[in-house]
């Protein structure tokens, strides 16, 4: 055997694909400590030669970065909350619970998968006009309370609980309702945080809807504050890194702290579709 | 029956908010691409009226629609492939038993995957400025000329599918990451008792074993690519000489732009079937191959 080469080889390539990887964010981090102007220099800077927050008051102070923050943190943690009852319930029922036409619903939600959320953005739009929900929370809220994808997601991992273990606690006379409360919440503890990060992480960074449906700039997102102005200030770098810091940051760390839930559900998700 | 009535109060909850606000608004979809729905019916719903497929033979003689269509279909053509062969690349790597600090590794090679698009796409816009950007002057160090990425028609798109690649090749990475750790291992070393050089085992064994693994995440990428959207609206706004308007970005403009919500719901029609043909097309290759299981 002769290991040396190969393992250089491997890992050198690792080591730098890592670090194509993770560069535009080291670099997102660094300019964003820059002060104004700093970043257009050639030879480009990597470090910031007098490290600053300015950018971050200033987009506080004047960008409003405060109030997208929140509507950002109030409807990822909102729609994570709300649709974890929903999916979870749903989940559960299509794999352990006995009602007419179970399988036929399930196999049609299965087919509906393939449908591109886009084509309901339209009519979903006027619908939810019509709900007086447009320009709302609740247009990002209501229409997330239920998916496909976590109800698939939640019966998978349902099915692995023992039948036998539901008709001893039904034979003790426990109601439908305490089994699930009592026994099958607990059983499914991974996968509804998985579930949980998979949502918060998707409403946190979703644009195409929020985009659409929040036109008033005192409810936009930080993707969509973020977007909006990047257009009107191409010129300040620095200060849009500090942006980009804002909403970046939040997400990677949920990822870092429960990265073992998110790759399980990942994996499961696709491998089984 | 007893249970059966609670199982449809646990069920019940979900599925109308699915019937609601997906399936409605997806058959309504259909039924307004066949109207001139605009901002006048809009307003009022007396100046709706049905045109059946003008709608339809509209697009299809508007260059712009066309331009979209190639636009995307160039973004799904390069940049699926592309995506998939950094993805299976990382995953060998990954999975080779000379990879020493594989977690860090893998967190560092999946972290793109989950940042936020928008942001990553601002960060991108810059790192590929004509004169301070850092690509340019990296590629400046190995002797290339600076290339004006989102300003010349001609490099647009190909930086978008870069950076779409540099997002997105985190995701299959995972999954055919945890195929390749399923293959057993003794396949490996019956191949190497063989005699069967590192390439041959890759052809030979990896890449068949993987082959159904590799199938799917194909499908799901492709279809996840027509649905460009952001990488144009935060990168080049559809520029420059509309090299980078896609499907979705031409539907956005058209609908919530201009209102014109029912040739937008045509649009959108039109590429489901796209994907939803592509898809089939797929599949049936996979069959023919037998790799379905």
């Amino acid at each position: 055997m002769m290991p040396r080469p190969a393992a250089i080889g491997v890992n050198g390539l690792l080591f730098a694909a890592s670090a194509i990887a993770l560069f535009p964010l080291l670099w997102m981090v660094s300019t964003s400590l820059m002060s104004p102007g700093e970043s257009s220099a050639y030879p480009p800077l990597l470090v910031p030669q007098q490290p600053t927050l300015d950018n971050y008051r200033e987009l506080f102070a004047r960008a409003g970065m405060g109030r997208y923050l929140a509507n950002s943190l109030l409807l990822a943690v909102a729609v994570t909350a709300l649709s974890m009852f929903f999916n979870v319930m749903a989940g559960y029922a299509f794999a352990k619970l006995r009602f007419a036409g179970r399988e036929r619903i399930f196999r049609l939600m299965l087919g509906a998968l393939v449908i591109p959320g886009q084509v309901a953005m339209v009519p979903l739009f006027l619908l939810l006009k019509h709900l007086g929900l447009v320009n709302s929370y609740g247009g990002i809220i209501v229409p997330a309370l239920a998916s496909i994808f976590g109800i698939f997601l939640v019966r998978q991992y349902a099915l692995s609980i023992p039948d036998d273990l539901l008709e001893a606690a039904r034979i003790d006379g426990a109601s439908e309702w305490r089994i699930f409360g009592l026994v099958v919440v607990p059983l499914l503890r991974p996968i509804i945080v998985t579930l949980a990060v998979f949502t918060l992480l998707g409403t946190w960074n979703d644009f195409m809807w929020p985009l659409i449906v929040l036109t008033d700039q005192d409810l936009y997102t930080l993707p969509v504050a973020l977007a909006s102005l990047s257009r009107e200030h191409v010129q300040d770098n620095e200060l849009m890194m500090a942006g980009a810091v804002l909403t970046i940051v939040p997400v990677l760390v949920v990822f870092l702290v429960l990265q073992r839930y998110y790759i399980q559900g990942l994996t499961m998700g696709s491998v089984k579709a | 029956m007893k249970s059966s009535r609670v199982a449809w109060w646990f069920v019940g909850p979900a599925l109308l908010v699915i019937a609601v606000f997906f399936v409605l608004p997806v058959l309504a979809g259909l039924a307004m691409s066949l109207t001139d729905f605009d901002i006048y019916a809009l307003a009022d719903l007396r100046n709706l009226r049905i045109v059946g497929l003008r709608n339809y033979a509209e697009l299809l003689q508007r260059p712009l629609f066309w331009k979209a269509l190639g636009n995307t279909l160039y973004f799904v053509v390069v940049g699926v492939p592309l995506s998939l062969a950094v993805s299976l690349g990382a995953a060998l790597l990954l999975d080779s038993r000379f990879a020493r600090f594989q977690p860090f590794f893998r967190t560092a090679l999946f972290a793109p995957v989950v940042t936020t698009i928008v942001a990553v796409a601002v960060i991108w816009r810059h790192l590929l400025g004509t004169r301070y950007g850092f690509v340019n002057y990296a590629l400046g160090a190995i002797g290339i000329a600076p290339i004006d990425w989102l300003g010349d028609p001609r490099f647009a798109m190909p930086a978008i599918i870069i950076f779409a690649v540099w997002k997105n090749f985190g995701y299959n990475m995972i999954i055919l990451l945890a195929g390749l750790q399923s293959i057993p291992r003794d396949l490996y070393e019956a191949a190497r008792i063989d005699g069967a050089s590192a390439l041959a085992r890759f052809r030979y064994v990896t890449l068949p074993m993987l082959a159904p693994i590799l199938t799917i995440v194909g499908i799901l990428t492709v279809a996840g690519y027509f649905q460009l959207f952001a990488e144009p609206y935060v990168m080049t706004q559809g520029g420059p000489l509309q090299s980078t308007v896609s499907v979705l970005y031409f539907m956005y403009e058209e609908g919530f732009k201009w209102w014109n919500l029912g040739t937008a719901s045509a649009v959108a029609f039109m590429l489901f079937l796209l994907i939803f043909a592509v898809t089939m097309l797929q599949l049936r290759q996979m069959r023919r191959a037998g790799i379905a299981r």
